[in-house]
């Protein structure tokens, strides 16, 4: 089958690669360049653990062919931390102990930074519907609605100084 | 997130929060997951699945899937020897890839490598088998019937010694005391059938391995597992192979929750690797976790209780039968332990398991314990709210104790059950008003805990760090664990040690991640080296300082010799090659002694009586840890237990078409609490330690996804007046029966 060559940005960087036109953008991104954050839970957009962002918005990878990414830029949790400065949602994650096994943890960073983007400082229930398309089975979410609680306490302390 | 501290804390580490030593990795993306390896050369690994859920193979013809581009090789089970149905390997060998017969849909026939996954998608499906359909067993019921087709011709009844084919699984009876004469003696009796479904446990990352057999025969294997030994022993002997050519390397595991302690991938990704010469890779679709994966077994439990007007709860009766699915195994004996929480002196328990065609059952978080609790604590709290008695009282006054006897027959050692329920009853929760509108419940919820096999390797680096090694797979936070009782027994800061998770080769042998045994049993191996190491430090100190080694003491992570100058682990690390060589030591056991860990619930709920939706307004989980290692993770063993237990309570649920087809197999249909379901689950850590080991820790995976059920069945019950006996409370089984409950009281 012929490939199509893609162009795009993916955390800053401009890259291009090569895939089918029946190759999801998460395996493009896995297998062609190696951004193996970005998880395959379910590959009909139900768990969120393939969460990036395109042009700022929250997307499902295993839901877009590769080629759509053409022209755009794309996030992955690759991306959150600033050189060895990690993102607060980072540092709360950690300190917060809202993460056990890790394997949804990539794609809820990615949508949790979506929503503090757009909301810096939602209730807890806005949090709850922000990341209801993100499957977690070890936590039962608790700490996970704590640190994104904490890390925007931090961003807007950060914010207003 | 309060913690009842039961001795007050002694510790200098152990129950600190530290960040994990793997959270950095995790955060940032970099933590290596099965599927994430990648090996040069590696073929894609595809599975040919049974559109059947019961029929004989009559014939597999490969030819024109190997013709196809890119395939590189393909197996069935001609490729694999024939094992004996009686050896343990038995049901897992052909679970992993049928010979003859094909025992539910979804049941692996054939797999194709390839080089590219699309590819190896064709070749699969242009493998071509011919089947006779036979009629599929799909219920408990449909198994015991009368005539009833056999579902696994292999199934012989555990426990019996007969050797007809049947559908009867296990049959193991419990007793004591006179239950006839018990019901006869009772002031109250309250009589129900409940059933639950299958349901699956859900970890978010899919089965995968990477599978590379070298030159020489031997096979590297790349696996999520909750065992990497398990997969090497069993690897080997599906494949009727030697251990020494196989060795496994764990990966990270995206949860497992008791479905990764078996294997299905990586026997056949060593034939398909074999027959190519070329690395593999397997990863499953979550269509194929959800339908060939291990569920945790649907029940049905028929139960009578009996008690006093005082509410001494003096007689229980119950048969209770679990499907296993394709297979035999021991879920319905494990379903007994449900009832060991209330002293009950005249007991009758009948469990039955059988064996149908709906995929092989796993072990689930606490297995068969949720199922039979519900009814028994269903039970209980129609009871007490018969005899207007307190639910959390008529608990307490029946709780065992120390000593007391459990349904197999086998003493209680020390545990903490009235602890917990009193810390219950103490809380704010407890005594806050319950919501208008809304209902509450309290429930409870019980596991033994396991000791079994571990090793632990500790190396003492020549700048007084230490590396922790050992083979038990990190599922939610014992790498942190391990450091915590390493840190505490040396006298370390915990951030000075590196827990290390080792190949099959690096470290000695370990027994799988479940049981609620990791903490537990390999922390106590990785205590053991670290008291040998102090040992030994102290003949390195007694060198240095020109005394015996009896004049040296060990205070605070330093070799003391009176009147001198404390000697640090680094100092003596520093020395080492003056004084001996390296410092390390390795301990392993079969540990005994683990702790039974109790757990109460408490929830308050809503029901919309328009639609049948559940809301849970408020969640409070208690549970004894023994000691809590690192309590931030006890908790979240406590919250990820409760929000399981959740969810099976309230939506979820295996549907199978008459065929034997699972009809809901994607997270979209198969309905798993997310994060606006819930609301904050709160804990209590109840702290009565363990006297069997150093730390006093009894383990706290399982007992949590216990109450959860029987908690909000009660709650529901408080809310509504209807008593829910059929899995899942879901809104529309809720409606149901708030509709029949009308129905009935209109006619009275």
């Amino acid at each position: 089958m012929s490939r199509t060559h893609v162009n795009c940005t993916v955390n800053g960087d401009e890259v291009d690669f090569l895939a089918s036109d029946d190759t999801s953008l998460l395996d493009a991104l896995r297998d062609e360049l190696g951004l193996t954050s970005v998880k395959e839970g379910c590959g009909t957009g139900d768990c969120g653990a393939c969460s990036i962002t395109v042009d700022g918005k929250l997307n499902c990878s295993c839901l877009m062919f590769a080629p759509e990414a053409e022209g755009t830029s794309i996030g992955t949790v690759e991306g959150l931390a600033n050189g060895d400065q990690l993102h607060p949602l980072q540092t709360t994650f950690l300190e917060g102990a809202a993460l056990q096994c890790g394997i949804c943890t990539p794609g809820v960073l990615v949508a949790a930074k979506v929503l503090l983007d757009e909301n810096p400082s939602p209730t807890e229930t806005e949090i709850r519907y922000a990341l209801a398309g993100n499957l977690c089975r070890c936590t039962g979410y608790d700490k996970i609605i704590h640190a994104v609680q904490e890390a925007a306490v931090t961003i807007n302390a950060g914010a207003s100084k | 997130m309060t913690a009842v501290e039961n001795p007050p804390k002694k510790y200098k580490y152990v129950g600190t929060r530290p960040v994990r030593h793997d959270g950095l990795e995790k955060v940032t993306g970099k933590a290596r997951f099965a599927a994430d390896l990648s090996l040069t050369g590696q073929l894609r690994g595809v599975m040919v699945r049974s559109p059947h859920a019961h029929a004989r193979i009559k014939s597999i013809d490969t030819s024109a899937a190997e013709a196809m581009p890119g395939v590189k090789s393909v197996t069935t089970g001609a490729d694999f020897p024939d094992i004996d149905p009686a050896a343990p390997i038995y049901d897992e060998s052909i679970n992993v890839i049928a010979r003859d017969e094909v025992l539910y849909h979804g049941h692996v026939v054939a797999a194709v490598a390839a080089t590219t996954l699309s590819e190896a998608r064709a070749a699969a499906a242009a493998v071509k088998v011919e089947y006779d359909v036979l009629e599929p067993i799909l219920t408990i019921e449909g198994a015991l019937a009368d005539g009833a087709t056999i579902s696994n011709k292999s199934t012989r009844t555990l426990f019996l010694g007969q050797d007809d084919e049947t559908n009867l699984a296990s049959v193991a009876p419990f007793g004591r005391g006179d239950v006839e004469a018990g019901f006869a003696d009772a002031d109250v009796i309250v009589e129900r059938f409940f059933t639950t479904k299958a349901v699956h446990q859900g970890y978010i990352e899919p089965h995968a391995c990477v599978v590379d057999v070298g030159q020489d025969g031997k096979a590297s294997i790349w696996a999520s597992s909750q065992g990497h030994f398990a997969v090497r022993s069993k690897t080997a002997d599906i494949l009727g192979w030697g251990t020494d050519k196989i060795k496994v390397t764990p990966a990270e595991i995206g949860g497992g929750f008791g479905g990764k302690t078996t294997i299905y991938l990586e026997p056949i990704a060593v034939k398909l690797s074999q027959k190519a010469s070329r690395p593999v890779k397997m990863v499953m679709t979550r269509e194929e976790v959800l339908r060939a994966t291990g569920p945790a077994p649907a029940a049905e439990i028929a139960i009578k209780v009996g008690a006093k007007n005082d509410g001494e709860l003096t007689t229980i009766q119950s048969t209770m039968k679990y499907s296993n699915g394709s297979a035999k195994g021991y879920a319905a004996m494990l379903g007994a332990m449900s009832t060991a929480s209330y002293r009950f002196p005249n007991l009758d328990i009948n469990t039955m398991g059988t064996v149908d065609n709906t995929s092989k059952s796993a072990a689930y978080r606490a297995p068969s314990a949720p199922q039979a609790a519900f009814a028994v604590e269903s039970c209980i709290d129609e009871i007490a709210k018969t005899l207007g008695m307190d639910p959390i009282e008529i608990r307490l006054q029946n709780a065992v104790v120390e000593g007391d006897i459990t349904a197999m027959g086998a003493p209680h050692p020390k545990i903490g059950f009235i602890e917990t329920m009193q810390a219950i009853k103490d809380s704010e929760h407890y005594n806050s008003p319950v919501p208008e509108g809304a209902g509450r419940g309290f429930g409870t919820g019980f596991w033994f805990n396991i000791g079994e096999q571990s090793s632990a390797t500790v190396n003492l680096n020549e700048d007084g760090t230490a590396t922790v090694i050992t083979g038990s797979p990190d599922i939610g936070g014992s790498r942190a664990s391990m450091a915590l009782m390493a840190a505490e027994t040396l006298g370390l800061d915990p951030m000075r040690i590196t827990p290390i998770i080792a190949d099959t080769e690096s470290v000695g042998f370990t027994d799988i991640t479940e049981g609620s045994r990791a903490t537990f049993a390999t922390g106590m191996a990785v205590t053991n080296a670290c008291l040998e190491l102090i040992d030994q430090m102290k003949q390195r100190a007694a060198m240095m300082r020109g005394v015996e080694a009896d004049q040296v003491e060990w205070v605070d992570g330093a070799a003391i010799v009176d009147g001198q100058d404390p000697l640090t682990i680094a100092e003596i690390t520093g020395q080492a090659k003056q004084t001996g060589g390296p410092l390390t030591s390795t301990a392993s056991l079969n540990a005994a002694g683990a702790g039974p860990s109790f757990a109460a619930h408490l929830a308050d709920v809503a029901v919309d009586e328009e639609t049948g939706v559940v809301t849970i307004l408020r969640y409070t989980a208690a549970q004894d840890a023994g000691t809590a290692i690192h309590p931030s993770y006890v908790e979240g063993q406590m919250q990820g237990g409760s929000a399981q237990g959740i969810g099976w309570a309230l939506n979820e649920e295996y549907i199978y078409s008459d065929d034997g087809v699972m009809e809901n197999a994607s997270f979209l249909d198969y309905r798993m609490p997310v994060a606006s379901d819930l609301p904050m689950l709160e804990t209590i850590i109840v702290e009565v330690p363990n006297p069997s080991h150093p730390y006093g820790v009894r383990g706290v995976g399982e007992t949590g996804i216990v109450p959860p059920i029987n908690t909000l069945a009660n709650a529901i019950h408080s809310a509504t007046g209807v008593r829910m006996t059929d899995l899942p409370m879901s809104p529309p089984n809720i409606l149901k029966a708030i509709t029949l409950q009308k129905a009935s009281n209109e006619q009275k």
